[in-house]
């Protein structure tokens, strides 16, 4: 088929747009065990802040390579405000609460963060694309690629990478694994559970930043991107398996090569092709593909 | 001799009556309230919902102060000054169901004008229809509003969507002969749909020989296209058709114009006028733009157009006006006009023949009431008003939607800016089906112009 | 559960409601009728979580019903009432009975993950049907009640009250479940499946079960909802965020009374309403500052206002 060449890569590039954000859902969910709903609003955030900051950098004249440090820069900020805020004077009221209850929390987040940032970055969708054209095109056959694109799928391995090596070499990462496991157990040997929730929910929230920071030269910003974005991440999270780092990457690839081969193949079902995915996953693997074995408790 | 000089004195003496409106009705004016309901959150308030809010706010204090262009020059709806309630028109159709009743009763407006979505128009206009209530649909494109049902109190002061597909048929064909085949790319709801589904069907009949190659349907607000984008580049179709807008658009636009799409394939924007601000040199030359009507730049030049321009400049900081400006704009006026006719046409009734002893205590009397919802419905049913788009008639779905022309033009980028090029309009009756024909019949029966 | 004469109270509260109903101004009528109609489905949410389950995709039975009370009128022309609750009831039921089979395997987050799953399916279906309206619906419009032709001026009224009849009905017929064997097990299962299973008891026949009977109730609101509006369609009633403010209300109004359902939805839409009217720049912002403020602050739900100490969901 000659397609299937641009059906992969048209694939991996979708699913590392949205490996960024699930990852860090994930994250959450795993260590936390929170649906976290306004990771959308979050990456909204990113968005709008690195669009407007790289915007105003750029019409100020500044060099234009620097306008990605802008952005790396937004997501940062907007994540260690965003995070730890919402974590310590909000979520830490919480918890104990049904994991129900803490999705409703996060939904009601998400609704006054939606308003939120309409108040503080207005309705007119904010467009600055110059960032994404800056790097040039990558030539493939007969289909044109900017190089921007690719900018994507690096930051997404690296932060793939990055967390895999925080999680499985150093003794944070071990800490939060412990946690991800069994939190009862880990208060017993006296690990700081509360300051451990603080730590992730911040990193999830950059991740989330991150994620619409730098998708923000590819595409318009505008109210609702957080809605789109959130059911989404949220079916590749459960495919994956939720509190799995693997199972994001894979769940993200899965969806990713699924929605576009039926863009390319069969337009008409791309609206559900997601969710059938994640209704099959299910019910072949009903807690999703790399879901941590539990222990049945009696 | 006694017969003509009463009729001389009751003509004189309305004149002298509308002559001076302004003494009497000062103090004494009602005002009148118009709910107004717009896109203020979510993706539609940026592109359409702001916009024609600003425009009817603008409007409102503009005819206020009397300072419209004739013939609406009148201070307010006949002297009585407009006031404005303006609603979120978010929450789904179910939710402005409710929000249109608690309109109606509990914030007693006395006309509702209002309604982007398709889906609202539809849900409201039954619940208008029950509780008696005027209401004018300003900008919902779905034509089953009066081709699925007849109202009495219901009224939509701009066309149909038809009008926008047939029109870029229309002009398409017309501007290139050689179209092998055609792609389309439009967001997965009633209004891509519709379009697209409209689109095709024209261009069947206009050029049956052309192929469809791919119809892609994004999800409405999916920002990304990347796959979108491969499949239109492979199918290396002449033309691709498109009804995005709003964030959409744009993100499209974005990501396709690097990716060298339109080297290729020569895009059609049906509802790229508002765009060609935002997007500006980033539209490809040669792309085909509408304004969902003579809206914009393709308005005709007029007073009415100028005094828009600059209500809406003043008010929106330097922006110029696009369509959804323009379907306030026609909506109010058209309501205005209604109105005064209906008045005038009260007062004239209400002068008593040969009596000449508390005529001006009749008038006054109907002056101060006012027309009544019926009276403005049998002066607003077949009217023809003046716009800032042009003429507005009220011929279709028995005397309730209006009818207007169109217009299409081409991009071209001269001395740096975007400029339209090339711009034909096309007359109501070859870009809208005559009343009682629905618009799939019509299209599919060749679209005879209607007589 | 106290049984405390609640159906009495209940019947007494619809003979209140029919009373009133005959002078309450239209907007109140309506007002009322969706707290009736949202309540009841509500009460199917409530069902399923005593069972330890919250479904994400109740809007799924909520779409079947509105969509089967719709396609009557618009497609065959029936547009009585009690048919379209009848085939709104029957078309949820059945489609429960099968994703039962499936739905009833799962737990927790995956079960209100699947849920979802399943109704933007339909959603997705929707939206692709054309001949449904797609995004824009379609209407409908009740003319008669079992075969007796209502007048124009009536209609309003008569949806009213056969709400307030079936919300009663309903309500009385929980409160008798969940003190029958079967409702009790529910609260059993929700507490340890295991231990439900070694005393024998069925625990996926009974979440089967229970889930069918909320399927219905979703069904029965949704054909009433039709009723009420005159338009159904995709985005307000299969779409997630409808089934999230559904199990909104739940939580708002806590397991602990049959009646609570009906309050939760009727503050959960005033509450709506007035953020729509009075904060029309910020209305979410609204909505989302009194859910966080519910959940902080009534932990039991509306219910615990009252002094009756309920367990916390």
């Amino acid at each position: 088929m000659g397609q299937l060449p641009a059906v992969i890569v048209d694939g991996v590039l979708y699913a590392s747009w949205m490996f960024v954000i699930a990852v860090g859902l994930t994250l959450i969910y795993g260590v936390m065990k929170i649906l976290n709903v306004a990771h959308g609003s979050l990456y909204a955030l990113g968005a709008y802040t690195a669009s407007t900051a790289a915007g105003y950098w750029l019409s100020h004249g500044h060099a234009p390579m620097g306008s990605y440090v802008v952005l790396l820069l937004a997501a940062l900020v907007v994540g260690l405000i965003a995070g730890p805020l919402i974590e310590r004077g909000l979520l830490r009221f919480m918890y104990g609460r049904d994991e129900i209850v803490l999705v409703l929390v996060t939904y009601a987040l998400f609704l006054i963060l939606e308003d939120f940032t309409k108040l503080l970055f207005g309705v007119d969708p904010i467009l600055v694309a110059e960032p994404y054209g800056l790097l040039g095109n990558l030539q493939m056959g007969r289909l044109i690629y900017p190089v921007y694109s690719f900018v994507l799928v690096a930051a997404a391995i690296l932060v793939g990478v990055a967390l895999a090596l925080v999680l499985n070499r150093t003794r944070q990462g071990k800490i939060l694994r412990a946690v991800i496991h069994d939190r009862e157990m880990s208060t017993a040997v006296g690990i700081n559970v509360s300051r451990v929730y603080l730590v992730t929910f911040t990193i999830g929230a950059m991740l989330a930043a991150l994620g619409g920071a730098l998708t923000a030269p590819t595409t318009s910003v505008q109210p609702g991107i957080g809605a789109e974005v959130i059911v989404l991440a949220f079916a590749i999270v459960v495919v994956g398996g939720l509190g799995s780092l693997g199972g994001a990457a894979v769940g993200a690839l899965l969806v990713g090569l699924v929605r576009s081969a039926a863009v390319h193949y069969q337009p008409e079902v791309e609206l559900f092709s997601v969710y059938v995915v994640m209704a099959l996953v299910l019910i072949i693997r009903p807690k999703g593909l790399f879901a941590a074995p539990e222990v049945r408790k009696i | 001799m006694k017969h003509r000089l009463l009729r001389l004195a009751r003509a004189a003496a309305l004149i002298a009556l509308c002559a001076s409106t302004t003494s009497i009705m000062a103090e004494e004016a009602k005002p009148i309230r118009i709910g107004f309901v717009t896109f203020l959150s979510g993706p539609a308030a940026g592109p359409f919902g702001v916009p024609a809010k600003l425009a009817a706010e603008a409007i409102v204090a503009s005819i206020n102060a009397g300072k419209a262009p004739a013939p609406h020059n009148t201070k307010g709806f006949g002297g009585a000054p407009v006031e404005l309630v303006v609603i979120d028109e978010a929450g789904g159709a179910t939710k402005q169901v409710s929000e249109y009743r608690n309109l109606v009763e509990r914030s007693d407006v006395d006309f509702v004008i209002g309604y982007i979505s398709s889906g609202d128009c539809l849900a409201v206009a039954p619940v208008a229809e029950e509780m008696k209530k005027l209401t004018v649909l300003f900008d919902c494109g779905t034509p089953r509003i009066f081709e699925e049902a007849s109202y009495k109190y219901v009224f939509r002061t701009r066309p149909h969507a038809t009008m926008d597909a047939v029109g870029a048929a229309l002009y398409l064909t017309e501007q290139q002969k050689n179209i092998k085949t055609f792609a389309g790319i439009n967001q997965n709801y009633a209004w891509g749909q519709d379009s697209w589904n409209d689109f095709t069907a024209a261009m069947s009949v206009l050029k049956p020989e052309a192929k469809i190659t791919t119809s892609q349907m994004p999800k409405f607000g999916a920002g990304q296209y990347g796959a979108e984008i491969s499949a239109l580049i492979d199918s290396q179709s002449d033309v691709i058709h498109s009804s995005l807008w709003g964030g959409d658009l744009e993100a499209f636009m974005l990501q396709a114009v690097p990716r060298e799409l339109f080297k290729s394939s020569r895009l059609v924007l049906v509802a790229g006028e508002p765009y060609l601000v935002r997007l500006g040199t980033s539209i490809p030359d040669g792309t085909i733009v509408g304004a969902r009507g003579t809206h914009g730049v393709f308005a005709p030049a007029s007073p009415l157009n100028n005094w828009l321009t600059e209500i809406y400049k003043a008010k929106a900081e330097g922006v110029i006006p696009t369509y959804p400006a323009y379907s306030a704009a026609s909506a109010i006026l058209g309501l205005k006009a209604a109105y005064e006719k209906a008045k005038i046409t009260k007062l004239s009734a209400s002068i008593p023949m040969g009596a000449n002893k508390g005529v001006k205590e009749e008038m006054e009397k109907a002056y101060q009431v006012g027309p009544s919802q019926e009276e403005i419905i049998a002066a607003f049913e077949k009217l023809t008003f003046d716009s800032p788009s042009g003429k507005v008639r009220m011929t279709l779905g028995k005397g309730h939607q209006a009818v207007a022309g169109t217009a299409y033009g081409t991009t071209k980028l001269v001395n740096g800016a975007v400029t339209v090029v090339n711009i034909k309009e096309y007359p109501a009756e070859r870009v809208q089906p005559p009343d009682g024909v629905a618009s799939p019949d019509w299209i599919k029966g060749g679209m005879k112009p209607a007589k | 559960m106290k049984l405390r004469d609640t159906p009495l109270l209940l019947i007494v509260a619809l003979v209140v409601l029919l009373a009133i109903g005959l002078i309450l101004p239209q907007w109140a009528l309506s007002f009322v009728s969706v707290a009736l109609y949202l309540g009841i489905v509500v009460l199917g949410m409530a069902l399923m979580m005593r069972t330890g389950l919250v479904s994400f995709g109740q809007g799924l039975y909520y779409c079947l019903g509105a969509y089967a009370a719709g396609t009557l009128d618009h497609f065959f022309k029936l547009s009585d009432l009690l048919l379209m609750v009848v085939a709104g009831a029957l078309v949820a039921g059945v489609v429960a009975v099968i994703l039962g089979f499936l739905l009833s395997k799962y737990r927790d987050i995956f079960f209100a993950m699947l849920s979802l799953a399943f109704s933007m399916i339909l959603y997705g279906l929707l939206v692709k049907s054309s001949e449904l309206g797609s995004t824009d619906g379609f209407g409908l419009s009740v003319k008669t009640f079992a075969g007796i032709a209502i007048s124009a001026s009536a209609v309003r009224y008569t949806i009213y009250a056969f709400s307030a009849v079936l919300a009663t009905l309903f309500a009385i017929g929980m409160h008798r479940y969940f003190n029958s064997h079967l409702g009790r097990l529910a609260g059993a299962i929700r507490d340890n499946e295991l231990r439900v299973e070694y005393m024998g008891a069925s625990v996926r026949r009974v979440i089967h079960l229970n889930y069918v009977i909320s399927a219905v109730l979703a069904g029965v609101g949704g054909a009433l909802m039709a009723g009420a509006i005159g338009h159904v369609d995709p985005e307000t009633t299969a779409n997630w965020t409808t089934s999230g403010e559904f199990v909104f209300i739940a939580i708002l109004a806590g397991t602990g009374s049959v009646a609570a359902p009906f309050l939760g939805a009727g503050i959960f839409e005033a509450v709506r309403t007035f953020a729509l009217q009075y904060f029309p720049n910020t209305w979410q912002m609204t909505l989302g500052i009194t859910m966080l403020l519910v959940i902080m602050f009534l932990p039991g739900g509306l219910w615990s206002v009252f002094g009756l100490r309920r367990r916390s969901t």
